[in-house]
């Protein structure tokens, strides 16, 4: 998603760009994802200024390929479970709303008319109507075939090109060389991979998720809802299993469940217990759901960056090598402003954030 | 009693009887788990106790072989040596930590309540599923599968039509043509795609098996006697009517595979029996993590699968029949027997299986190298016909995700058209995806090998934990 983002906004910046993947498009994180575009878990600082700003892209994006790429600005709904988390939860709200956030607080009765069938009880929650959902493998190939770039899958790229002074002159593939004067890094969670092909150092780790679909049914949950421990877990330094409820229609009828995250190595095995919590997160918020049947589960790698910021921007330590990777469980969200902010640097325009706080050089190297 | 090593044997067709007779006659405590209301599988499947058939046996042949399997098992039930529990839907094998596994199934004919059972090792026995292949019209009341149409001859005993033209490919279609046409249905066709006399020119397997080509002599001789006509070398091209199929054109093959123009015939009926061979069930045995070659479970001489406490035989492993599941089935059942035991096997004591594993194993081999489907069979399929029936997917539309969104796989064209995301999860259209992808068809993952209610995943093992 985000290699189809920086492609397409680099493309309409006029450079001439080719789009590679080892595997086919969308293989990776993108394909495994529930296509979150999301303000509602993020608190203030560099990466919710990088969510509003893509959130706007998305919507432009959503002007022209809407419904190809089943883009839903049905909102989300943050919910407490008790009086305390919800003292929280609206503290959070508050300074997000500083922050550019539309954040609605909003009080048990209100909750139950924005989604009718939550577990009874519930002290009340949180409205973001700048939450949005999209279909990520859609998106990714049609902002893709849209870019116009020549696109090269099942392409494995096995080393960087330098020059004489250390300056990137395209990558090497098992199929061939690539002349480029500029290599972007959108590797998702294999992006630590390629960045060590260039000889440099960046931690990307995989966070390993779940994500249950159920059976399809006339839309009864009809925002992006989720618990407030949800932010707490995103944020969290723990390689340990967290499950928070993450629960969300979608236009073609099923329903997603997320989320879980635990860092397991890119170890795709099926876990019942993993899967299980999921299910008992889910039914405890929307107790209709115990009777919903669960068709499949899928699994993928969030790239995980030991700050929790993507890498964006030029790499000082190679010229030419930019890295647009790193972007958690936020990749598709987050793609947009991505795209355009890379189109940027490589057009040596100033870019619309200050990209300090992505940038790609900030982790020591470490005598692992 | 309760001491005794407990195993799991997970479907009650050829094989999961003939593991279920073989572990129990060594000292094994068997739960034998099937979701049909009695023994048998696909390929015994009986009557309903109610319908009171006469002579079921009419419509099978190795009747006698049916007859000590059942026997057979109604005796180790009877001693407590076997537990036999139908109506159970497995939906998920759990390796515990602890060592072990857990058997998750959903009771009864809703499928709605869980049972949980603890094993020390399983033999998944489950069997395999009828491909079938898309073609303009297969969409239309009247058009089964074969496999189907002869399930509803054996197990309701019902006429499922009054014509009924047969096609497809592979031995099964033989049967069904003369297994309708002995029950009074009109069958104007058996319309092959292969031509079975290259089977019986180019291999030498059929030499080795003798009881094979009095098998093929017989039902030749039924299609003569019932006025069945053989077209191989032929294939559907399209099923016809508005409310229910009425006709099907029908067409003669070239040397390559292709529809040769002008030989297309119009053929009345109201019932078209389809079927394309068979795949192996493998959801069960993939997400415990076992290996596949293909779209088989990879097992061993013992019929081991690489997960330690699971062995696995019959269709499951490869497509090859009854005989061969029943080979299969015995090897796994002894196996696990003495390993349970803590003994390493003697594979002298199943020496006769074996060899006759070997032998069926080529025969079927060589079966599949001549009833394929033929190869520009995706050609017939229209634009506008739907490929994914769950999903409402057509052939167009996986054609454009190819061409034009840089699908090339089955699991990105899911992404991208739906193809294979509903109810069936890909099972029915994953071969004819793959087919218009141009990718072979490997098994997609399936944690859930059915639907399980999030209410019953939700407390599924919960117990283990503590």
């Amino acid at each position: 998603m985000v290699g189809a983002a920086c492609a397409l906004y680099a493309a309409r910046a006029g450079l001439d760009v080719t789009l590679v993947d080892r595997g086919p498009v969308a293989g990776g994180t993108t394909g495994a994802g529930e296509g979150n575009v999301l303000v509602s878990d993020k608190e203030p600082g560099p990466e919710l200024d990088l969510a509003l700003l893509s959130g706007r892209l998305w919507a432009e994006l959503a002007r022209e390929f809407g419904d190809a790429v089943e883009y839903d600005a049905k909102g989300g709904v943050v919910v407490a479970s008790s009086p305390g988390g919800l003292t929280a939860l609206e503290r959070f709200a508050t300074e997000q709303r500083a922050a550019g956030v539309v954040a609605e607080p909003v009080a048990g009765d209100v909750l139950y008319d924005l989604e009718p069938h939550l577990a009874p009880g519930l002290p009340g929650g949180v409205h973001y109507p700048q939450d949005r959902q999209v279909m990520p493998a859609l998106a990714a190939a049609h902002l893709a075939r849209a870019s116009g770039a020549r696109l090269l899958t099942g392409h494995t790229v096995t080393g960087v090109l330098r020059g004489p002074g250390g300056a990137v002159r395209g990558v090497r593939t098992d199929r061939g060389d690539l002349h480029a004067p500029a290599v972007v890094n959108a590797a998702g969670t294999w992006g630590g991979d390629l960045a060590a092909l260039a000889g440099v150092h960046l931690p990307v780790l995989p966070r390993r998720g779940f994500v249950l679909v159920t059976e399809p049914l006339p839309r009864r949950v009809h925002h992006k809802v989720y618990a407030a421990d949800y932010v707490a877990d995103v944020a969290s330094d723990s390689a340990a299993l967290q499950t928070s409820p993450v629960v969300e229609g979608t236009a073609a009828g099923p329903i997603l469940i997320g989320a879980s995250r635990e860092r397991v190595g890119f170890d795709r095995s099926f876990s019942l217990p993993v899967v299980r919590a999921l299910a008992a997160g889910a039914t405890l918020l929307f107790p209709f759901l115990s009777d919903v049947r669960a068709m499949r589960s899928y699994v993928g790698f969030r790239p995980y960056l030991p700050d929790h910021l993507p890498a964006i921007g030029p790499d000082s330590r190679v010229p030419g090598l930019y890295h647009a990777c790193g972007h958690e469980g936020a990749g598709i969200g987050l793609a947009p402003g991505t795209g355009h902010l890379i189109a940027q640097a490589l057009t040596d325009k100033t870019p619309e954030l200050d990209l300090t706080p992505f940038r790609p050089d900030r982790f020591p190297e470490e005598a692992a | 009693m309760t001491d005794r090593p407990h195993l799991a044997v997970l479907g009650a067709g050829p094989a999961g009887l003939a593991a279920t007779a073989a572990a129990a006659s060594h000292g094994v405590r068997v739960t034998l788990l099937d979701a049909a209301t009695r023994a048998g599988g696909q390929f015994y499947r009986q009557p309903a106790a109610e319908l009171r058939a006469r002579r079921p046996q009419a419509l099978h042949h190795q009747w006698r072989t049916w007859e000590r399997l059942r026997d057979g098992l109604r005796a180790y039930v009877t001693v407590g040596a076997v537990r036999h529990l139908t109506d159970h839907h497995v939906w998920c094998v759990e390796r515990r930590p602890s060592g072990g596994l857990t058997v998750h199934a959903l009771l009864g004919p809703e499928q709605e309540d869980p049972v949980e059972m603890r094993a020390d090792a399983v033999v998944l026995a489950t069997g395999g599923y009828e491909k079938v292949l898309p073609f303009p019209g297969w969409t239309l009341p009247g058009v089964v599968t074969a496999g189907g149409a002869q399930a509803m001859l054996k197990g309701t005993l019902a006429l499922s039509g009054r014509t009924a033209v047969v096609a497809g490919t592979g031995p099964l279609l033989l049967p069904v043509a003369t297994g309708l046409a002995a029950a009074g249905v009109e069958v104007p066709a058996l319309v092959e795609s292969a031509d079975p006399k290259a089977f019986v020119h180019r291999t030498r397997a059929l030499a080795a098996q003798p009881g094979k080509v009095a098998e093929g002599a017989r039902y030749a001789a039924q299609l003569l006697r019932h006025r069945v006509r053989l077209l191989a070398r032929h294939t559907v091209v399209e099923a016809h009517g508005t409310d229910r199929v009425e006709a099907v054109t029908v067409a003669a093959l070239d040397a390559d595979g292709r529809v040769r123009p002008g030989t297309s015939r119009r053929i009345p009926c109201d019932t078209l029996a389809v079927g394309h061979g068979m795949l192996p069930h493998t959801d069960l045995a993939e997400t415990l993590g076992c290996r596949l070659d293909g779209t088989d479970v990879h097992v061993d001489d013992e019929q081991r699968t690489d997960v330690p406490g699971v062995w696995a035989a019959g269709e499951t492993t490869g497509i090859g029949g009854a005989a061969l599941s029943l080979a299969e089935g015995h090897i796994a059942g002894r196996s696990a027997a003495a390993r349970l035991h803590g003994t390493e096997p003697d594979p002298r004591a199943w020496a006769a299986a074996a060899k006759s594993r070997t032998r069926l194993r080529e025969f079927f081999a060589a079966l599949g190298t001549v009833y394929a489907p033929p190869a520009h069979w995706t050609e017939q399929i229209t634009d506008d016909t739907v490929v994914c029936r769950c999903e409402e997917v057509t052939g167009g539309t996986v054609r454009e995700a190819v061409a034009e969104l840089g699908a090339g796989d089955v699991r990105t064209v899911k992404l991208l058209t739906r193809a294979g995301m509903g109810w069936c999860q890909g099972r029915v259209c994953g071969p004819a995806v793959a087919g218009l992808t141009g990718c072979g068809l490997t098994p997609s993952r399936r944690p859930f090998a059915r639907p399980v209610p999030l209410g019953v995943l939700a407390r599924a093992g919960e117990h283990e934990d503590q």
